[in-house]
């Protein structure tokens, strides 16, 4: 009998095919949805109404990943659900089989080949490296050193205008006290590394724009981590006289999406230099914001977007005076409610509702400039719907059929396989040849062949 | 190629009361391939990532051929890590997949092509060189990785237990040719494994740790036959070595009913103590008249030889419970049947190891 370690256990996970192995699921429990390559087998499976993500993979290693994602969500930060990990399998003949690792899926998420499947503008590109490299600094910034840093272990969300960054795979992470400046350097190696692959196998697909290099992008990633780990826990000093340089970091932070938790301060004996260090910084200023006002669980950067709004509600009704928590509840009654409810039902799958208010906010600064009037928000609803919402993919759940440019998966489920109009059967491997005349292991050391061998 | 010195390093993680990696001495000689195995926190990975520079280290030095790189960063250190996660690349060709970083790192085609050329005539992948890795197997796949590695030409290769996302079987067969392929390359190589079998067949010498401190480095028959200390001779060998402890007595070591008999000289060192440990490996054990009791517990017939376990024999069943589990291992005879007491003794030309109980050291 499988065994099912969960924190919160789902019922229908046990009536499952756990004896069969992951890759010959019958069909009817798969939801061909893209997704990154992996070395493991991967599928998303159908569990009533909802999609799971499962993953194949042996004892510690599943063992592992399911207690790190555990630990990740304590610490808020953006990672996949773990639900459960499936050990204890056996096939009906009774051979063992490696344990599955459940995490829900990520809603709204775009797997980045399916962005570039799709032909991805350049600057869309920097975008995704940004909110990369700021997923990155979030988790070392927590002692978090992931080891397998690329763009198949992240799915990104829409975030207003940018992109959130959630982590995905984390097998070979670790926690550390803290982490030392080689950890993290060679993270970052790990993830140049892995990105300029990732993106040289886009370059061979044709599916990256020609204007884009390869090497400057993982220039790029270098660059920006080191900047944003500078700016976050970097040491600033200057003058007793510059108090406000205090003031200016910490917005600086509030604008890179960070509220200060602690800043250490030192002053010379005599007051003339002054040394300044965030000691403990945290993500998503933007968003807790939002939530304290208005029980909105957001994106930062939508967050952001949807605070300004806020701003300018409070200046439009005049009430600069009053309780920002009233003013919020009145804007969330009668701005982002009654934008939301005007989309159609059967629309709302294809972006998330601060996506959608954020989308459509841009829709109406558009039509007011070329109408050169204040275009009624309700109004402007009504437009994005008919001449963007309607003709968008369906991102809820993004079902498109997985190709990549004129070409077909061989695996539907499986983009690791490659495609259909590859060469045929592989030649021999004598290295293979010889490994079937092992025997199958006893864990016993031979040590007579060992002296006969080093004798 | 270089050496590879490690000396009196130390690694002391904050608000740690005990140092993980406590003043490591260790001589790595060029192209040696060098094993460093132990039960989890013995210390060996850390000891890795400080060698690889993810790891400060607090006091001591490392030294990579001429170069002290104690504080050098990793990418300067000029060392290949060969990992157990990689990722192949789809659209890209498997000879792409082994050359992509030397691109990233500005080496020129020719020089690139050369290189992979070479490594795919190392790794037998010459013939899927223009393939698209697709329809490669595990240990096609965990090759293209080491092939990575191998076309950086390091000074160094380290590897962090490699092969742990392999199954069994093919774990046998991959690590047989990873040390092939490294006495071929000759390139020095560190290695990290918690499995003693794998590092006694790979290494062409094993350094064993336990709690930060290096207990004992040499090659694996000497490892097997002179274990230095208690820890050593429980951990290097599968089935374990038998180790009883005993009180002394003029003639050897009483254990049980019977005294193992124990050289004057070797009792001599432990003047002082009263009991000592014995150690004999399974296979010196044979059966006697004359000997240790045992009661048989479980037999169990591996091809020509037989394991047979069990406890010292006179024990309550409690005691049992907590008893050392006595294994032998017998060739070519009829093995004894469970549930019965039998007696065993170091056979012939056998080694018998002693330990003092006081220091866990080697006396014989």
């Amino acid at each position: 009998m499988p065994r099912i370690l969960s924190a919160k256990p789902d019922s229908r996970l046990i009536p499952l095919p756990w004896q069969t192995p992951l890759a010959q699921w019958p069909e009817d429990h798969l939801v061909a949805l893209p997704r990154g390559i992996s070395r493991h087998v991967v599928r998303f499976i159908k569990v009533g109404n909802d999609v799971y993500a499962a993953k194949e993979v042996i004892e510690t290693a599943a063992v592992h990943e399911y207690r790190m994602l555990q630990d990740l969500a304590r610490e808020d930060t953006p990672a996949v659900e773990p639900l459960a990990v499936i050990t204890d399998r056996r096939s009906v003949d009774g051979e063992p089989l490696d344990p599955v690792v459940i995490t829900r899926h990520l809603d709204f998420s775009l797997p980045y080949r399916s962005l570039f499947s799709q032909g991805v503008r350049p600057d869309t590109v920097n975008r995704l490296l940004d909110a990369m490299v700021v997923l990155l600094a979030r988790l070392h910034l927590i002692g978090f050193l992931w080891l397998d840093v690329s763009l198949s272990n992240i799915l990104f969300r829409r975030d207003a205008g940018e992109f959130a960054a959630y982590l995905v795979d984390a097998e070979t992470a670790e926690w550390h006290e803290e982490l030392s400046e080689g950890q993290r350097e060679h993270d970052l190696m790990i993830a140049t590394t892995n990105l300029f692959g990732e993106f040289s196998d886009l370059e061979a697909g044709q599916l990256l724009d020609e204007s884009l290099d390869p090497l400057v992008l993982v220039d790029t990633i270098t660059s920006r981590y080191r900047d944003l780990w500078a700016e976050l826990t970097g040491v600033e000093e200057f003058a007793g006289t510059e108090l406000d340089r205090i003031e200016s970091r910490v917005r600086r932070l509030n604008a890179l999406g960070f509220d200060v938790a602690e800043l250490d301060i030192t002053t010379s004996a005599d007051g003339s230099r002054v040394r300044i260090q965030p000691k403990v910084v945290d993500a998503g200023h933007h968003t807790r914001r939002l939530l304290r006002l208005t029980g909105l669980d957001v994106e930062e950067n939508q967050a952001r977007r949807l605070l300004n709004d806020l701003d300018t509600f409070r200046f439009r009704t005049n009430q600069q005076g009053v309780d920002e928590a009233l003013v919020a509840h009145q804007w969330l009654t009668q701005s982002f409610e009654p934008v939301v409810t005007a989309v159609p039902a059967h629309l709302r799958g294809k972006r998330d509702a601060a996506q959608i208010f954020h989308e459509v906010l841009d829709y109406r600064w558009y039509a007011s400039q070329r109408e050169n009037r204040d275009v009624p928000l309700i109004d402007a609803t009504h437009g994005y719907v008919r001449d963007v919402l309607e003709g968008l993919p369906d991102e809820a759940m993004n079902s498109r059929p997985l190709s990549e440019g004129s070409r077909q998966l061989a695996n539907p489920f499986d983009p690791s396989q490659g495609y259909l109009d590859e060469d045929g059967a592989m030649p021999d491997d004598p290295w293979e040849l010889e490994a079937e005349d092992v025997p199958e292991p006893t864990g016993v050391l031979d040590i007579a062949a060992l002296r006969r061998g080093k004798g | 190629m270089a050496t590879v010195s490690f000396k009196d390093a130390t690694r002391v993680y904050p608000g740690a009361d005990h140092p993980a990696v406590d003043k490591l001495n260790l001589e790595i000689g060029d192209g040696e391939f060098m094993v460093l195995v132990g039960p989890s926190g013995c210390g060996k990975s850390t000891s890795l990532r400080m060698l690889a520079g993810l790891e400060e280290v607090n006091a001591g030095a490392i030294w990579i051929g001429d170069r002290n790189v104690t504080d050098l960063p990793p990418k300067d250190r000029d060392i290949a890590m060969v990992f157990q996660n990689y990722a192949l690349y789809p659209h890209m060709t498997v000879g792409d997949n082994m050359g992509f970083a030397l691109k990233m790192a500005g080496v020129p085609k020719t020089e690139r092509d050369q290189r992979v050329m070479e490594a795919a005539h190392l790794l037998g992948l010459e013939s899927f060189l223009s393939r698209k890795p697709k329809a490669l197997s595990g240990g096609q796949r965990q090759r293209v990785a080491m092939g990575r590695a191998i076309v950086r030409q390091p000074q160094v290769f380290l590897m962090d237990e490699p092969l742990s996302n392999l199954d069994a079987k093919l774990r046998v067969s991959t690590r047989t040719q990873i040390a092939a392929l490294q006495t071929r390359l000759g390139v020095t190589t560190v290695y990290v494994t918690h499995d003693q079998v794998e590092a006694m067949t790979m290494g062409d010498r094993v350094a064993v740790m336990k709690d930060g401190v290096l207990q004992q480095c040499d090659s694996p028959l000497t490892l097997y036959d002179k274990p230095e200390n208690i820890f050593v001779a429980g951990f290097i060998g599968s089935p374990a070595m038998n180790l009883i402890s005993g009180n002394v007595n003029e003639n050897g070591v009483v254990v049980g009913d019977w005294t193992v008999p124990v050289e004057r000289s070797v009792l001599a060192k432990a003047s002082g103590e009263d009991t000592l440990t014995i150690g004999i490996r399974p296979e010196d054990l044979e059966l006697a008249d004359h000997g240790i009791a045992v009661d048989v517990a479980v037999v169990e017939e591996l091809g020509a030889d037989a394991y047979t376990y069990g406890t010292l024999s006179g024990l309550s069943e409690d005691e049992k419970l907590s008893a050392p589990q006595i294994v032998a291992r017998l060739r070519g005879r009829t093995p004894p049947e469970r549930g019965t007491t039998v007696r065993f003794a170091a056979g012939e030309g056998h080694t018998l190891h002693v330990f003092s109980n006081k220091t866990g050291d080697r006396l014989s």
